[in-house]
């Protein structure tokens, strides 16, 4: 797509959009959507300035909204009362493994649904959106048997091995950007001789970039904020990950807010960073979701 | 001869499609379905992972239904969240979309804003919740004081406790917000234009045309926030004292009790029975929502 034919486009979509006519109307949507943005980002403000103070200024009345001196000791201070670079290291470890898995493994399903005519085809797709609608606990506590028996608590098995055979959800959102492939294309590849395995490699993974992009952001996500998972499967403390840590560290620290906020922020801010940095991939997520819902 | 290998050609492909999809298989059957059938088993037994494991008959159910106050108040807890979250998200979401489906300066900037907090999750939103709601330090009763309001005890008030989790749950509505403004942006110019010939104004539009438009979008959002709302259990966990859903067991969720009975005191066999009931319960909610849904949902194509 060259620049004209983009600026075109994105004329169309700026277009498509309602105008309100009463400027008044307009002026009152902007500044709500101001104050709006105002009160979902005091959190973090409020996080962040409380994660800089010291005790007594948190303790204070009336609380101050900026920190009067600001207090960075508190971040190493902080990073040091916990393990928190072993947590660090194993939740990085857990994630990668999680994040390239589904990837690969998805993508490969996802594909076989959406391009190759096989017997049962449609039962078997109806039967892994229908997996997304049983409840988390149904499968959670036999699965806790399963691998107590294959003696796999206090491993990391439970937590990355059922990413090996794929998620329901990842399955619907590949294939959706699959079906966008023109069968022409892999009937065209399948006359030179190409067998699937060629044809997903070559042909198919290449076309969706930004769909595998999207479905590692989520993954990555999933995995860094996995708290269930270790929660109950990880009982050394060598073997905790960011989120056990930090709710360890929760019941250590007490009400020592600054340390507190400190020790959040830092296990939230790879995920902030990946946000601003690969957005569009979030929103591109979201909107195939969104959409998919008029298919049914 | 031809038809012949037209045949194998076909079943050589269908081989290949079998196999791309057989870590799914796999999987299903050893972590979904293997797991699901052990422990419609396990409900009616005494199981304890441990040492016993002998058939009950329904006693489990019994105890639940008939002998066990907490499971009463779990589902109470639960059922109150799902009644009030699911709406509260679902309108909070459909009308910051609304503000957001307009050309104004600083579009892509407020959508980053509202969207950023649904992507955050974990401990480190909850001890930020925890801070914000602290009764003494906290944001949120620093600035009712500026109101003169005398702020609740928000996590220390087994009253304000549920209220506190749904008011965080609010917080992140930007995620739903994207589904709604997706389809509210796919929505043809045409219709808006007509209808102001006709005089229609802003309100009398979403009512209109935005609003049937966008029911299977909401039809899906609820239907997925339900499921989701049920199953309320971290925030309950890390956010209650000692993981115990108090005070007064009132951020005891249904989960968080299935937690307790299946992880701290072993009663296996009757946390798969909690678990069941669980499954049948939102089954039965999903399946309203599907026979309902042809009443008011409108699917391109139908009045055609």
């Amino acid at each position: 797509m060259d620049m004209t034919e983009r600026k075109q486009l994105a004329k169309k979509r700026e277009r498509r959009k309602p105008v309100l006519s009463n400027n008044l109307l307009r002026t009152l949507n902007w500044v709500l959507l101001v104050v709006g943005s105002l009160f979902l980002l005091s959190p973090i403000w409020w996080m962040i300035s409380t994660s800089l103070k010291p005790m007594e200024e948190i303790m204070q009345f009336p609380p101050t909204l900026l920190p009067q001196e600001w207090h960075w000791e508190n971040y190493v201070h902080t990073w040091q009362s916990a393990p928190f670079t072993t947590y660090a290291v194993n939740t990085i470890t857990i994630t990668l493994i999680c994040v390239v898995a589904n990837v690969f493994v998805n993508s490969f399903i996802a594909y076989g649904f959406a391009k190759i005519p096989f017997p049962g085809k449609n039962i078997l797709f109806t039967i892994v959106l229908s997996t997304m609608m049983i409840p988390g606990f149904v499968t959670l506590i036999p699965q806790y048997v399963l691998f107590a028996k294959l003696e796999w608590l206090n491993t990391y098995y439970p937590l990355v091995v059922p990413a090996l055979f794929g998620s329901a959800f990842n399955i619907f959102l590949l294939r959706q950007f699959f079906r966008t492939i023109p069968n022409e294309m892999i009937e065209a590849a399948k006359m030179e001789g190409a067998n699937h395995f060629y044809i997903w490699r070559k042909i198919a993974l290449p076309l969706v970039k930004p769909a595998l992009a999207t479905v590692a952001i989520f993954s990555f996500n999933g995995a860094w904020n996995d708290f269930l998972g270790p929660l109950l499967y990880v009982n050394d403390e060598s073997l905790y990950t960011l989120q056990i840590g930090l709710q360890v560290f929760k019941e250590q620290a007490s009400t020592q807010w600054n340390y507190l906020m400190a020790g959040s922020l830092l296990v939230l801010l790879p995920v902030i960073i990946l946000f601003f940095v690969f957005q569009k991939y979030f929103i591109k997520g979201a909107n195939i979701t969104g959409s998919s819902s008029f298919d049914k | 001869m031809k038809k012949k290998k037209w045949w194998t050609m076909g079943r050589r492909e269908s081989l290949q499609g079998y196999i791309f999809i057989a870590p799914w298989i796999i999987g299903f059957l050893a972590f979904t379905l293997g797991p699901l059938a052990f422990s419609l088993y396990a409900s009616f037994t005494d199981y304890n992972i441990t040492s016993r494991m002998d058939f009950v008959g329904l006693q489990n159910y019994d105890q639940l239904f008939t002998g066990d106050d907490l499971f009463w108040t779990s589902l109470y807890n639960t059922l109150y969240f799902v009644i009030f979250s699911v709406p509260l998200t679902t309108m909070g979401a459909i009308f910051i979309s609304m503000l957001m489906n307009q050309s104004l300066p600083g579009m892509r900037i407020f959508r980053t804003i509202f969207y950023l907090p649904a992507v955050l999750s974990g401990v480190g939103v909850y001890l930020l919740w925890m801070q914000l709601l602290d009764p003494g330090t906290g944001l949120v009763n620093t600035v009712l004081s500026w109101f003169g309001i005398n702020g609740p005890n928000w996590l220390f008030d087994p009253d304000w406790t549920k209220p506190s989790l749904i008011f965080m749950k609010l917080w992140s509505v930007g995620g739903s917000m994207l589904l709604y403004l997706a389809s509210m942006q796919g929505i043809s110019r045409n219709l808006y234009e007509a209808a102001e010939i006709d005089g229609a104004g802003a309100w009398k539009k979403f009512l209109h045309i935005t609003l049937p438009l966008i029911t299977p979008v909401i039809f899906f959002d609820i239907i997925t926030s339900t499921i989701g709302s049920f199953q309320i259990f971290q925030e309950a966990y890390v956010m209650s004292q000692n993981g115990s859903g108090g005070p007064a067991s009132s951020m005891l969720f249904y989960n968080l009790y299935m937690w307790i009975k299946a992880f701290q005191s072993f009663d296996m066999g009757y946390a798969m029975a909690m678990s069941w009931i669980l499954f049948v319960v939102v089954l039965i909610i999903t399946l309203i929502n599907l026979k309902l849904a042809p009443k008011w949902v409108h699917y391109e194509g139908d009045d055609k």
